[in-house]
């Protein structure tokens, strides 16, 4: 899997180049305009993450073209403008996902198996690990063949998690993906904890081969056991 | 007062006065001019009885009135002499009136066969009480008339010529300065009315280049302040994946990560705050307000089962604004999540809809809150408390773009109103 990355902030860049090679795949990376379209069009990728305000060009411009070309599926938009506007146009120049500015890795990671996910086009939405499965049509988790209840909260968080396996998902990634962007308290924390909890125990009264395991007591991490 | 009615009122007085003016110059002009007339009549008299006199005798000897209108007695020499002619205003009786009547009386003298003799001649005069009722009546009329026909061209004329005025003011009042129109043009060839067209057409023009520049500033301030604020917590993310970062450093960084994660939420949210109060928000759109708190409520569903809190609705109207859907939805959630996180184990949570308004009640620990300070940006009841401070802030600048009226009241339980 091949990804480039279209961003104009070196450190940003770096970021997120390191944490996507986590995940093996092979990242090119563009700092301007004119870099940026020319490997566009000379190379195929999986997928292109698009900083849209570029120091010499609208990345928005690069989508249209790429639009016209017919090659705009798997955009994933990166902005700090949370505009309706520029998200509209974005997702109509053919964007798959708009990322507001600033995003957790975690977050970009799971959106970035997404989109590589629904380009598989077999139609079937099912993260699998180990013994585990989640059908996220249904919404339904799967332990050894065996369906396991989740409330909706917590069938939210092990998805997530199984777009993070073996990295490392902060409490507050979480509470961000779990309430949304204005999420004024940050004393929700002991709710994702207790959520955590619950998985947990499910996990292991159905004899799962995963765990949630505690980082440094500010994060989890989902890991084989 | 609209102006058409206030030009109005500007003339009518002063055209009282005008009219009542002229009318007392026009009598006294007419009466001077009645005098005249009259008094040459009586001196036309006076000469054809002095030569009828030398032809009739009997003339000489008329000493009363009568059916004629002269009188002659004889006077002496010297007082004859000395005579003047004199004309008078006196009074006399009237047989067909059956009054005394204003009459005009010339005294003179004359000598005949060298006899001297005094003579009266007399007018009936004009009617003066009579004059001045009619011609007060006259006046009167010329007034009313005047008046309404004034009023009435008045009406028409100024109508047509205002009504370019009032099409560009229905404009005005239309105008939304966050959507790309231009000012239909005025057909008009009033100076004033091109003039008013042109100042207001370079203000609308300076005040959209201003929004422009405040809209790229906020946009920019997102830009210039989000991207940092990406790299610090991704590069922290990344620090703490690494296997050599020992515990205790991991420590401070988890810290520092909590921090940025506060400062990124009070970034967005000042954002949003500034978002509305530059009315950046104009998708509106009728939304009901029930049918958002539902939504709200479910998907905090979870959160009421964990805190042990019990959520009750009482429905009696659906409530329909007309605004944009995602601040309905966050004005909406900014009220329940607040008295969520401000409630108490095993507390409630009650919404009610009615007269166009929704009031949310919830328990709590802390009694009565301060009311002038409650919707003030990073007001915090309870210190400790690590929220920024501004989701009320918001509820009550949403409410403001809109013209909602937000308030709060105390009654053993905390109560948030919204009239909608």
């Amino acid at each position: 899997m091949k990804i480039l990355i279209v961003e104009d902030e070196v450190g940003l860049r770096e970021a997120i180049g390191s944490s996507l090679e986590k995940e093996s795949y092979r990242i090119e990376t563009a700092s301007d305009f004119d870099t940026a379209s020319e490997k566009i069009f000379l190379y195929e990728y999986d997928c292109i993450l698009l900083d849209i305000m570029l120091p010499d060009g609208n990345g928005l411009e690069l989508l249209a073209e790429l639009k016209k070309q017919g090659k705009s599926e798997n955009v994933i938009i990166i902005s700090a403008k949370n505009t309706l506007d520029d998200k509209l146009k974005g997702l109509e120049l053919g964007a798959d996902d708009y990322l507001t500015k600033p995003f957790h890795l975690a977050e970009l990671n799971a959106r970035v198996k997404a989109v590589l996910r629904r380009n598989k086009l077999d139609g079937k939405e099912v993260v699998e690990w180990k013994n585990v499965r989640l059908d996220l049509n249904d919404r339904q988790l799967f332990v050894n063949n065996q369906e396991v209840q989740l409330n909706r909260k917590e069938f939210d968080i092990l998805n997530y998690f199984l777009l993070n396996q073996q990295r490392l998902v902060t409490r507050v990634a979480l509470a961000e993906y779990v309430w949304g962007d204005h999420m004024d308290q940050a004393d929700n924390f002991d709710f994702i904890y207790s959520q955590i909890k619950n998985i947990r125990k499910k996990l292991k009264e159905s004899a799962a081969e995963i765990e949630i395991e505690t980082v440094y007591g500010l994060g989890y991490k989902l890991v084989r056991i | 007062m609209k102006l058409l009615n206030q030009s109005l009122l500007y003339l009518f007085v002063p055209l009282f006065v005008i009219v009542s003016v002229w009318a007392v110059v026009f009598y006294v002009n007419m009466l001077d001019e009645v005098y005249d007339s009259i008094d040459d009549g009586l001196d036309n008299s006076k000469l054809l009885i002095i030569r009828k006199s030398a032809e009739d005798s009997t003339v000489l000897s008329r000493r009363e009135f009568a059916e004629g209108n002269y009188s002659i007695r004889e006077i002496g020499q010297r007082n004859a002499l000395a005579r003047k002619d004199l004309y008078q205003d006196t009074l006399m009786y009237m047989l067909n009136e059956e009054e005394m009547e204003p009459v005009r009386l010339l005294t003179t003298a004359f000598e005949r066969g060298g006899k001297y003799y005094e003579l009266k001649v007399i007018n009936s005069m004009v009617e003066e009480d009579d004059q001045i009722a009619n011609l007060l009546w006259s006046v009167l009329w010329l007034y009313l008339l005047l008046l309404g026909s004034i009023a009435l061209i008045n009406n028409l004329a100024l109508k047509k010529l205002w009504q370019p005025f009032y099409d560009y003011l229905e404009q005005l009042k239309r105008y939304r300065i966050d959507r790309d129109e231009e000012m239909n043009p005025i057909e008009t060839d009033t100076k004033e009315f091109l003039e008013l067209k042109k100042s207001a057409d370079i203000l609308i023009l300076h005040s959209r280049e201003a929004y422009r520049n405040q809209k790229q500033f906020n946009e920019n301030a997102a830009h210039e302040l989000q991207t940092p604020l990406a790299v610090i917590t991704n590069k922290l993310e990344l620090l703490l994946e690494d296997s050599r970062l020992m515990p205790e450093n991991a420590a401070v960084v988890s810290q520092v990560m909590d921090t940025t994660a506060r400062l990124i939420q009070l970034n967005r949210s000042l954002l949003l705050l500034s978002k509305i109060e530059n009315k950046q928000f104009f998708d509106n759109h009728p939304v009901s307000i029930n049918q958002v708190m539902r939504r709200v409520e479910d998907e905090l569903e979870e959160l009421f089962l964990y805190r042990n809190i019990e959520i009750s609705f009482e429905e009696a109207e659906e409530v329909v604004a007309n605004m944009d859907a995602h601040l309905a939805y966050v004005l909406v959630a900014n009220l329940i999540r607040n008295a969520i996180f401000h409630n108490i184990e095993g507390g409630t949570v009650r919404v009610a809809f009615g007269d166009r308004s929704m009031t949310v009640n919830n328990t709590s620990s802390t009694g009565e809150l301060n009311g002038s300070m409650v919707f003030k940006r990073f007001y915090k009841a309870d210190g400790a408390r690590k929220s920024t401070g501004l989701g009320l802030a918001i509820v009550h600048a949403i409410c403001d773009l809109y013209g909602y009226k937000v308030s709060y009241s105390y009654e053993d339980s905390h109560s948030f109103r919204v009239d909608f």
